[in-house]
């Protein structure tokens, strides 16, 4: 039974521990959002009228600018992993600052957008649906600005390098993930519900 | 990791615990095995109280028209009774052993991601010691373990409330756990131990923790949705103001059929464990009992709404479910063939382990085969929410699960502990659990299809249930006799002296037997290569030119252990960081009931646990 091409040193993992680790995670929460989703879906296919007349329609216009300011800070934050790898450290931190600082923009942007819409919580399922969704991707957004800031104060004390990064790789993926939430929930409430 | 760039001085308000014995050590360990011994220990004594509970509930049947329970505190009694045993037993306890074996049995120092471990254990134990709060602070969840609304919505009483709470944050607990023994998996594996030469249990484990990633995120929506609902008026489930009902009942067993498996098959893999070892062979068909495993994991996710064939979801679904549902039983069947396989020609013996194995396999084929029952769904019409769906679970569940449980303790006892349970009390505890076992859901079978409803808190005389009912909760009480007899088993066995004469007793096949008993901190001084699959069993035993086995003699072996060197091993220092961060968890949960300050101050203390454990280096210098 003896393999004689057995290796005497443990193989390289092709995936770093925290990085798989949070990939696990993002697919972990693709499900918790996908039940959501799903939830959306079959109260809206059972509904007689969608959205229901008793709601203030939505308005599409702040909308589309946290549409923006999310996906830009996807960009920053893969800018900053780009510049992470070269061995770029001031771009890097740049970079991160410049992805934190859009999260914290699009929070500040939704809450005024939320005092805006005129209807609230309670108001039907409709609300219901809007602000529980629309509010966990927030606290989303904010675990993220949070977890992204940890990674910046890591990096200004030099422990972000070339070689290790994994707080930084995993932080991107978890971004990218909350970014891609967005644009669901965005086609969702905005592009495919009749105005 | 980060840190290896370069490590900065300590700093922090809290002194970093470095003491690995004592008391203290035991809050801030963040050793695999010392977890797996906590979570092995609570999850037990969640399984008294959960048994407890059960005594109740058949005192309380004992007799029609009896009193000596009301309908509410049944129903919390029983909602009880399913949650522990499912989420604070069955759950953690596989936790136990995933914990403590996985990383020897693959040859790995620890887990991935070792103070993400403590923290899962913490969140596990305050989130159960949560939901226990709830029967001094206005009554235990009530609506059953799976709280269908909109009763579940509507009860004036704060039960739900923690029902919902209690089990997102022991939900919490799985999903981390479940990510970091993944990672353990994939990453940490020994030199050699490629994904076909990994025993059965770590591929079960690899299974389960992918059920756990993929279906704990369902509930957790499900209950958040009833928790806004219950205590934010929002119309989830409410079909007055255009919400579902039905989407409850969805959500749920979407998570909580592949949760039946979750549950299962732990057992599973100890059975494929025990049975080797105790027949003298091979697993029958490794490949194929590890990969009916993956299948049950997929298909676990397409039989949901066998569980909702009453509800009137028309003949179209209710037939496909049907469908999946008696194609899910193809997969376990082929399984417990290969037991058999393994079982067949062996060398047999039958040592407490192998009972208590065999005694799994043979029960879960009876609650296996009532459960394809289940996917006719005329037949299900009938059964539907009756004792015959009660007798049925508890024949896979206890019978399946509870019995490959104990063979897991019964058999690494000796690996975890250095002392061997006694023999004679453990066959006399398997007698009577047996024998206890059948006589508890047996006539339940009967019971449910002579007409008794699930979850009714007596019955009037008339009905004909008496006799069956008397003997169901006698047989409850031999179960309870049979727990008490391993419970004094067990303080007998740790009042011998520690030490084995043999640190093999059982002549096993996998790894974690080639370190000593308890293993050292480091579990192995020098990390073991792999070259076949049962690697420990090919260092001892070899062939000679007829074919027969001849025991390969100590030490001649070429990859015998190396000599000691175990203190220039690094590990993990360990950390009060994970405690903490948990600690804000079930603080945060009582804050949603009763004051938004309390939210806030817990939501403080798990973000400065945070954030201590990402500045503290894992290795203090």
């Amino acid at each position: 039974m003896s393999d004689v091409t057995t290796p005497r040193e443990r193989a390289r993992p092709e995936m770093s521990g925290p990085v798989l680790g949070m990939v696990l995670f993002v697919a972990s929460e693709a499900m918790f959002f996908a039940a959501f989703f799903a939830g959306y879906f079959t109260i809206r296919a059972n509904a007689p009228a969608w959205p229901p007349p008793d709601v203030p329609h939505l308005k599409i216009d702040i909308a589309s600018v946290l549409t923006v300011v999310l996906v830009a800070s996807s960009v920053a934050v893969q800018l900053s992993l780009r510049a992470t790898r070269a061995g770029r450290r001031r771009p890097a931190l740049w970079w991160l600052g410049a992805t934190i600082a859009l999260g914290v923009v699009f929070l500040g942007l939704q809450l005024y957008d939320y005092s805006q819409l005129g209807f609230g919580l309670k108001d039907g399922v409709f609300g219901t649906l809007f602000y529980v969704m629309t509010g966990i991707h927030m606290a989303h957004v904010v675990g993220g600005v949070a977890f992204l800031a940890l990674v910046f104060s890591q990096g200004v004390r030099g422990r972000l390098s070339p070689t290790h990064h994994d707080p930084l790789a995993a932080g991107a993926i978890y971004w990218d993930f909350v970014d891609v939430v967005w644009l669901c929930l965005f086609t969702t409430f905005y592009l495919l519900t009749p105005r | 990791m980060a840190t290896a760039a370069s490590v900065p001085a300590p700093r922090g308000i809290i002194r970093r615990p470095t003491a690995t014995t004592g008391w203290l050590s035991w809050f801030t360990t963040i050793d695999h095995k010392k977890i797996g011994l906590l979570y092995g220990f609570s999850a037990f004594a969640f399984f008294i109280i959960g048994g407890l509970e059960a005594l109740l509930i058949r005192a309380q049947l004992a007799k029609p028209d009896n009193t000596l329970l009301n309908a509410d505190q049944y129903n919390q009694i029983f909602t009880m009774h399913g949650l522990t045993m499912i989420f604070l037993f069955v759950m953690p306890m596989s936790a136990a052993f995933f914990n403590y074996m996985i990383p020897l049995m693959i040859g790995a120092r620890d887990v991935a991601f070792p103070r993400l471990n403590a923290f899962s254990y913490w969140v596990f134990l305050l989130g159960g010691l949560f939901l226990y709060s709830s029967w001094f602070l206005g009554g235990a969840p009530n609506g059953g373990w799976f709280g269908y609304p909109p009763n579940s919505t509507t009860d004036p009483t704060i039960g739900m409330t923690f029902y919902a709470l209690g089990l997102i944050i022991t939900g919490l607990a799985s999903s981390a756990g479940a990510i970091n023994l993944a990672v353990t998996v994939v990453n940490m594996r020994a030199p050699g131990m490629t994904l076909f030469r990994m025993p059965v249990f770590v591929w079960m484990g690899l299974v389960v923790q992918f059920l756990l990633v993929f279906a704990l995120p369902i509930i957790t929506v499900a209950l958040f949705e009833m928790l806004f609902d219950r205590r934010w008026g929002t119309h989830f489930f409410d079909p007055t103001a255009g919400g579902r009902p039905l989407l409850w009942q969805n959500l749920f067993w979407l998570f909580a059929h592949p949760e039946v498996y979750i549950l299962i098959l732990p057992a599973f893999g100890i059975i494929s464990e025990i049975l080797p070892v105790f027949s003298r062979k091979p697993l029958f068909g490794y490949q194929f009992v590890v990969f009916s495993g993956i299948a049950i994991g997929f298909i676990g996710f397409g039989v949901w709404a066998h569980h909702m064939f009453a509800v009137g979801l028309g003949p179209v679904a209710n037939t496909a479910f049907g469908i999946t549902t008696a194609i899910i039983a193809v997969p376990t069947g082929i399984k417990i063939f290969n037991w058999m396989g393994t079982m067949y020609g062996g060398d047999i013996h039958f040592d407490t382990p192998m009972l208590m194995a065999v005694g799994a396999v043979a029960m879960f084929v009876i609650g296996g085969l009532s459960g394809v029952t289940h996917a006719v769904v005329p037949s299900d019409y009938q059964q539907t929410d009756t004792y015959y769906v009660v007798a049925h679970f508890h024949y896979v569940l206890f019978g399946g699960a509870v019995f490959g449980l104990f063979g897991g303790v019964f058999y690494w006892w000796p690996k975890i502990f250095a002392r061997q349970l006694d023999e004679r009390w453990g066959k006399v505890q398997f007698w009577i659990m047996l024998i206890g076992f059948n006589l508890t859901f047996g006539p339940m079978h009967i019971l449910g299809l002579g007409g008794m409803i699930r979850r009714e808190y007596t019955y009037p005389a008339s009905l004909g249930l008496t006799f069956w009912n008397q003997v169901s909760t006698v047989g409850a009480y031999l179960i309870a006799l049979s727990t008490l007899v391993f419970v004094v088993n067990a303080v007998k066995t740790q009042r011998t002296a520690k030490g084995l004469a043999n640190e093999d007793p059982w002549d096993a096949r996998t790894l974690e037997w080639t370190t000593s008993c308890p293993p050292p901190v480091y579990n192995f001084e020098e990390i073991p290569v792999v070259h076949s699959i049962d690697e420990f069993w090919h260092r001892k035993y070899a062939e000679d030119k007829e074919g027969r086995l001849i025991r390969v003699p100590a030490g001649a072996s070429d990859h015998a252990a190396a000599d000691g060197h175990g203190g220039a091993i690094h590990l993990p220092t360990p950390s009060f960081w994970p405690l903490i961060a948990a600690v804000g968890l079930p603080t945060i949960a009582y804050g949603v009931l009763y004051s938004w300050w309390l939210v806030g101050a817990g939501a403080l203390v798990t973000v400065i646990g945070f954030m201590g454990w990402a500045m503290e280096p894992p290795v203090a210098e």
